[in-house]
């Protein structure tokens, strides 16, 4: 087991880096860079020179890479091209609104459609089944930004319930303008994975051991939730780690549309600012993210169920 | 697992329709608020809400870019001069100027005012700030526009006058001291975390891509703002900027669009003011085909301006006459307004023997209506028989693309006087010129018109460079787009002027009712 967390660890770092190498040179061929960006509608030529030598943007590609790999061993990320500003204190500045808008989702997510896809599975076929079956289905095809217009329509405007974006608020002192973005961020997921829930556990309603239980007696919550819902949860529990890598590209959408200033919207900026340093020190964070969670799930799975071929 | 069979296309209507119909529900609800502005009365923290940059924001003023920056810089420090509605030089900080006979030698008197932390503004800390913009190594925006200004030979008269010494004659020079972020910080300041400028607001704290706060000035030289609190504040979306102001969030939305501005006027007051964006296609007249001077008149005469300022501005916008600066101090009013004739426009198609000619038509999303724009106008040279083709590319790096490449693109521009805008872009050396325009005959005679003392002579001079662009320039003004502004209905004071000129963002002038 020890080994194989090691081996996974490496391969990890690996992956990180070769995300980091293909993203600089992805932004690397988007046309122009930050001096470009920064004169903005008065492209004065030696202005762009002046800034490009200022920046040392004029250096060779691979000298830049290098530079920049150089330092992240030392543990320094650079600094931003356009501001200055440490890169650590730009992730520093976006994190915590980011990890409270992903943790809230993920706290609310697994009981909401573990609760939901047991409620679904009660009565196969029912006529409560079947309005959540077609909600499922239904929302799960609505992109972010679609459902996010209507709600902040009906209940940021209308209905004037709750603040309709998070302009100039801190999330941190000011949680209600969290709640249609942990909304927007839900409402995918738990159709998934209330879907697989519901699935699971139909299945596991018809199986033999269920029925057994039935037959000794057993009271149907106690069936239900000892004995069918765990083995439900298995497969779920995969499809919860999809989510996380899922919930990354989510936050991006739903910090833009509602103005959370975190590290999707700090990617969104760096990117368009062509902010190359700001942009590879989000990918590190997000790449680490998605092989850290994989990992974790890979884990479990393992624990779950050990396969010879992989654990030494 | 099979789905259920009421799983069907009435369940996923149902779904949707009730999702719409939630959404009109909201739409309707809370219309004909009626509170008012009223009279000017102090007190009260503003909300202004602009499109942001996120980390890449700055607090120094000479490195200012975005709007947020102007307007923030605006409020934190002053110019020795600004421009008025019509682009004409204000006197800011300086309170006259007056020029020598020559040109070449400029006395400007300073206002008595003081910077924040209780020091008088001096001639010192003006040369100072412009000899920082305009330092060899540095690459800060109004270096352009200073860059007549021969520092070494420039001094302190007194307290309070400052003599510039020019490179050359030039009667225009109020322009430069009015340049974007030419703005006059303490000498030898060089840490900008807590910003010390002269300006009608005081620097309380700053929190990168999220606000800035604000605080009245009470010693401000033009009097204390009505406002206790200013605070800058960031969103990049159009919508979030609408849905901000309309639940209550902000009170001060810049740059909104017609079709936003329109649909919410009765919930927000909508600022419009007039002849702030002009909006162009550049056709470069260096190169096939656009160096064919009939082609260019036949392109004048083929644009149905009317139609795309109304689908492209969603009619928010007058019509252009080709020329830039409508409504602007010397602009050749003179000049009739080109009109439609497609008659004309296949004959000298003909002429230049551009029939059926196929061009490329560079736009990007840089600027809202650009694609609009084009796609309209293609389809309005199609009536005569030219193919545009639209080609959309990367908004990011829009400007620098279109500066050299290709042969006919959109291209916009803010408020400047009509001086920086020829200098700019349409003499041999200019630093920006889209269009290739490069007469050595053009670049004389604007040297003269700039050399000229007398205002009535000037004026005519710039009527007869403008003559010569309309005839024949690179630029089609089609429109000049309205700046939108919304702010909450208790709001008061705040005034239509175009983007970056003296009473754009004038904060210090706003109450809150």
């Amino acid at each position: 087991m020890r080994g194989y967390l090691a081996r996974r660890c490496l391969l990890g770092i690996g992956q990180v880096l070769a995300l980091a190498v293909l993203v600089f040179l992805l932004v690397e061929a988007l046309p122009g860079d930050a001096a470009v960006t920064i004169a903005g509608d008065d492209p004065d030529p030696g202005r762009i020179e002046r800034l490009r030598v200022e920046m040392g943007l004029d250096r060779p590609l691979g000298e830049r890479f290098a530079d920049w790999l150089g330092s992240l061993l030392t543990g320094d990320l650079g600094a931003s091209a356009i501001s200055g500003r440490p890169v650590t204190d730009v992730i520093g500045a976006g994190l915590g609104v980011t990890v409270l808008l992903a943790g809230v989702t993920l706290t609310l997510l697994v009981p909401l459609s573990l609760g939901v896809g047991v409620l679904a599975a009660r009565r196969p076929g029912s006529r409560l089944d079947r309005v959540l079956t077609t909600v499922f289905v239904g929302l799960h095809a609505v992109p972010e930004f679609a459902l996010a217009v209507p709600l902040v329509l009906v209940f940021g405007l209308g209905l004037m319930w709750l603040p309709p974006t998070a302009v100039g608020a801190d999330p941190l002192l000011d949680p209600l303008v969290l709640v249609l973005p942990v909304v927007v961020l839900l409402a995918r997921p738990v159709c998934s994975v209330a879907r697989l829930v519901r699935a699971e556990m139909v299945r596991a309603q018809d199986s033999e051991y269920v029925r057994h239980a039935v037959r000794l007696g057993l009271s149907p919550r106690r069936v239900r939730w000892g004995h069918a819902l765990p083995n439900a949860v298995a497969p779920a529990a995969t499809q919860l780690a999809r989510t996380v890598d899922w919930l990354l590209g989510g936050v991006v959408v739903v910090e833009a549309v509602f103005v959370l200033p975190g590290l999707g919207t700090a990617l969104v900026d760096s990117v368009a600012a062509r902010d190359l340093p700001v942009v590879q020190g989000l990918t590190l964070v997000f790449g680490a993210t998605t092989v850290a969670v994989n990992l974790a799930a890979d884990v479990v799975a393992f624990r779950l169920a050990p396969r010879a071929g992989v654990a030494v | 697992m099979s789905l259920p069979s009421t799983f069907t296309r009435r369940g996923m209507l149902g779904l949707t329709a009730g999702l719409s119909l939630a959404a009109l529900a909201g739409c309707g609800a809370r219309e004909g608020s009626t509170a008012t502005a009223g009279d000017p009365r102090p007190g009260g923290r503003l909300r202004a809400a602009f499109a942001g940059g996120g980390a890449k924001e700055t607090l120094d003023p000479h490195l200012a870019n975005l709007f947020v920056e102007a307007a923030r810089s605006k409020a934190l420090y002053d110019k020795l001069a600004d421009l008025g509605d019509d682009a004409a030089p204000v006197p800011r900080l300086a309170e006259r100027w007056e020029a020598s006979p020559d040109l070449r030698t400029w006395r400007v008197t300073l206002r008595q005012a003081v910077f924040h932390d209780g020091k008088p503004v001096r001639p010192a800390d003006v040369l100072a700030s412009y000899a920082r913009i305009l330092d060899p190594k540095g690459s800060f925006r109004a270096k352009a526009s200073l860059a007549l200004i021969d520092l070494p030979n420039s001094r302190a008269v007194d307290d309070r006058t400052v003599e510039f010494a020019l490179t050359r004659p030039f009667a225009e020079f109020p322009n430069a001291l009015a340049a974007f972020s030419a703005y006059i910080i303490p000498e030898s300041t060089t840490d900008f975390s807590r910003p010390v400028g002269s300006g009608p607001f005081t620097f309380a704290s700053f929190t990168p891509g999220r606000s800035t706060l604000l605080a009245r000035n009470g010693d401000y030289w033009e009097g204390a703002p009505h406002l206790d609190e200013l605070e800058f504040v960031l969103a990049g979306e159009e919508s979030a900027r609408v849905s901000a102001l309309l639940g209550g969030q902000i009170e001060y939305a810049h740059d909104l669009s017609p079709v936003s501005a329109r649909g919410h006027e009765g919930r927000m007051s909508v600022v419009r003011a007039p002849n702030s964006g002009m909006q162009a296609f550049a056709m470069k007249v260096d190169r096939a085909p656009f160096d064919n001077r009939d082609l260019r008149e036949a392109m004048f005469l083929l644009t149905d301006r009317q139609q795309l300022v109304d689908a492209a501005l969603a009619g928010a916008g007058q019509i252009g006459n080709d020329l830039y600066g409508k409504g602007f101090q010397y602009y050749a009013e003179d000049i009739p307004q080109r009109t439609r004739d497609l008659d004309r426009a296949r004959f000298l198609i003909r002429k230049a023997g551009a029939e059926g000619l196929s061009v490329a038509l560079r736009t990007s999303t840089a600027a809202t209506g650009f694609v609009e724009a084009a796609t309209v106008f293609a389809e309005q040279a199609r009536e005569v028989g030219l193919d545009i083709k639209v080609a959309t590319g990367d908004k990011d790096t829009y400007w620098a693309d279109t500066l050299d490449n290709g042969s006919l693109s959109s291209f916009r521009s803010g408020a400047m006087p009509i001086e920086s805008h020829i200098s700019g872009r349409l003499l041999t050396g200019s630093t920006t010129n889209t269009t290739k325009w490069k007469r050595p005959e053009f670049d004389a005679a604007y040297n003269q018109t700039v050399s000229t003392a007398d205002p009535a002579e000037r004026t005519r001079r710039y009527g007869d460079l403008q003559r010569a662009l309309h005839a024949e320039g690179g630029y089609l003004f089609w429109g000049q787009a309205d700046w939108i502004v919304g702010t909450a209905q208790r709001v008061g004071g705040v005034r239509p002027a175009p983007a970056n000129t003296l009473d754009w963002a004038r904060f210090d002038r706003v109450w809150l009712g």
